[in-house]
């Protein structure tokens, strides 16, 4: 490990899925750090290879993937490669993951006290009992009134709101060191997504863990995250602290999601919106995989793919308009308002 | 749209839209609304999952029948359309656009065949060459092009398959658009797409939407006047800008409080506003009033005095 603080760390990731199409290049060499304690979000369209990133750590991933190449590793031991009796083991000490769908994601036919109770009888030999007990301080600390009392209701009497805090508590009962939600309040209503999201924060702060959040929402990423990394077409193409991602991005891409979406003061007639769609990643483009659809595109952009730029410490961007040659270019009129704040905010 | 004067296109009065009734297990999904729509303009309606916003939708374009009041269209009540002409006016009229882009097209249809489905229902095309010739126009006004006429929609993109979906309404020449979330399944950097797409057309055809959606900030972008619902009931309507700067309701309080914002400064700041849902079962009888002009809230006659103090104070 590199920096004592890290948790994990991803390198070179390559993950291909082998289709009768053909080979589908899902994850090319993506590297990533979590640190401990913190929220790292990862943000991209479908098919952006987000939720591939995440299966792979929890080594989930269908039986047609190919790992191509890379390491994932948990505080120096290796994740790929490890046979599933490790890695079922693995998961239960030290990794959890809140899925997106509360709807599916529970057992309809066992009682809820059960479902939370079960890893800790699983991985940790504890008795029923006493796995019980544990089961409803967890309920107690989501917030799941008359705790007791609902111990043996199955999922179906719970609201969708509700069973998303079940499934929070069926994650965070082993205190995982590292917890993964894959959008985890997307079927949520917007009033039950802010509780939600703000339980996470305050279980996340009590039990000091490591959350990487995969979203699409970049009005959840801004209220979670403390460092965001953008994917586009199976590479990350930008990473840095959620205050230089959302007043300082430097990547083309990041500055269309962040001026398409409507803010509560937008204005203008026509919204600015990124043209045409993702590439095939059956035969992913030469160069910069986001250049078709890149009005700031350069010539060496469909040539040579761009190596990461530094920005700062913390800010990195993988485009060629950092490079010293590049001409120099105006972003959308949202980016330039948001650079402008940024200034302003670390001049003080 | 810029003109305050224009007529009403639809007026919903009292209307009320039970299922099962009845039984035990009846349901009030929408329970006695009023509101107009003015020619031209898109009106948003929100509201969490089972606030009735969908069946209001559906009521509108008469897909139910309403269990009382009445939805009038152009002067005429919906559910009185006595002759078959008048039925299949009204149904070339009101169009619909759904969410789901997947679901919502037939998949053993060709393209061209589910754009024209309604060119062929009502007698639209004087023969195969005008036909083929309509159904390119509308795919070309939607950002496809002609050579997609004869793929099938598995072929197609969420985005595009949305794009297939607004032909397939634009088909038989409608005045009226209901699209319930027709954005929620597409990714962020389509949805910008689609909505401006929808914007161009209602610029260039005179449309009028009911736009259908969870998403605030899209609502508010794309809305001249909103409506909020809540348990089947209609809670504020007001227009975009006035809803956003000056909510009344503590429900609208409550929902604008949770809209996540693509901002870190607002976020870090944000205060969430909770709403107690138990004040609309006191048994007093409240119905919108017209608090500032083209404001209204639901309300006794003592809350009234209330919302203009709050108003007033921009409290």
């Amino acid at each position: 490990m590199e920096n004592k603080d890290d948790i994990l760390e991803v390198r070179n990731l390559k993950i291909n899925f082998n289709t009768y199409a053909g080979k589908i290049k899902a994850i090319r060499d993506v590297s990533f750090d979590l640190k401990k304690g913190e929220t790292l979000a990862i943000v991209g369209e479908s098919g952006s290879g987000k939720t591939v990133t995440t299966r792979s750590i929890m080594g989930l991933n269908a039986s047609n993937t190919e790992i191509a190449g890379g390491s994932i590793k948990f505080k120096d031991e290796e994740i790929l490669g490890k046979t599933e009796k490790e890695l079922s083991k693995f998961r239960g000490q030290h990794i959890a993951e809140i899925f997106q769908d509360p709807m599916t994601s529970l057992d309809p036919t066992m009682k809820i006290g059960r479902q939370i109770a079960e890893p800790l009888m699983i991985h940790q030999n504890m008795s029923k009992d006493k796995a019980l007990d544990k089961a409803l301080e967890m309920m107690k600390l989501v917030g799941i009134t008359n705790a007791k009392e609902r111990l043996n209701d199955y999922p179906y009497q719970f609201s969708g709101g509700m069973r998303q805090r079940i499934v929070i508590a069926i994650a965070l009962i082993t205190y995982p060191e590292i917890i993964i939600a894959d959008e985890p309040t997307t079927a949520l209503d917007v009033t039950i997504q802010a509780k939600i999201l703000k339980l996470m924060k305050e279980l996340q702060d009590k039990i000091n863990t490591s959350i990487i959040f995969i979203t699409h929402d970049l009005g959840v990423v801004a209220g979670m995250a403390d460092r965001v990394a953008v994917m586009y077409a199976g590479k990350i193409v930008e990473y840095g602290t959620v205050d230089e991602i959302f007043y300082n991005p430097k990547h083309p891409y990041t500055w269309g999601l962040l001026s398409s979406m409507p803010t509560l003061d937008t204005k203008s007639e026509v919204l600015p919106s990124i043209p045409g769609t993702p590439p095939d990643l059956l035969e992913p483009p030469v160069g910069d995989a986001f250049a078709a659809r890149n009005k700031y595109a350069l010539k060496i952009d469909t040539i040579k793919q761009p190596p990461f730029f530094k920005v700062s410490d913390t800010h990195y961007a993988a485009t060629w308009l950092l490079d010293d040659r590049a001409p120099k270019v105006t972003p959308p009129d949202e980016i330039v308002k948001r650079q402008k704040h940024f200034k302003a905010i670390n001049t003080k | 749209m810029e003109d305050k004067n224009a007529p009403k296109i639809l007026q919903v009065e009292h209307l009320k839209q039970f299922f099962n009734v009845g039984k035990p297990d009846e349901v009030r999904a929408v329970n006695d609304i009023t509101f107009d729509i003015y020619k031209g303009e898109t009106f948003g309606l929100v509201g969490e999952s089972g606030s009735g916003k969908t069946t209001t939708g559906r009521a509108i374009c008469h897909l139910y029948t309403p269990t009382s009041g009445k939805i009038i269209f152009e002067g005429g009540d919906v559910s009185k359309l006595n002759s078959k002409d008048k039925k299949v006016k009204f149904r070339r009229d009101m169009q619909m656009i759904f969410q789901d882009p997947y679901a919502s097209l037939n998949p053993r249809m060709k393209v061209k065949d589910i754009v024209a489905e309604g060119i062929d229902i009502n007698h639209l095309a004087k023969d195969d060459d005008d036909r083929n010739r309509q159904v390119e126009d509308l795919l070309e006004t939607v950002g496809l092009n002609k050579e997609h006429a004869n793929r099938y929609p598995h072929e197609f993109s969420g985005g595009q398959r949305q794009r297939i979906g607004i032909a397939r309404a634009l088909a038989v020449k409608p005045k009226f658009i209901i699209a319930d979330e027709p954005i929620s399944a597409l990714d962020v950097s389509i949805q910008a797409q689609v909505v401006n797409l929808l914007k161009k057309l209602q610029r260039e055809r005179g449309l009028t939407y009911l736009f259908i959606a969870h998403d605030l900030s899209m609502v508010k972008y794309i809305s001249d006047r909103i409506g909020v619902m809540h348990y089947g009931k209609m809670l504020e309507i007001a227009d975009a800008d006035e809803l956003y700067n000056h909510p009344l309701h503590d429900y609208t309080r409550s929902l604008l409080s949770a809209v996540p914002v693509p901002d870190p400064e607002y976020e870090r700041k944000r205060e969430i506003v909770d709403y107690d849902a138990s004040k609309e079962d006191d048994g007093q009888e409240r119905s919108l009033v017209e608090i500032a002009p083209r404001h209204y809230v639901r309300a006794t006659k003592e809350e009234v005095a209330m919302y203009k103090e709050r108003l007033n104070n921009g409290k």
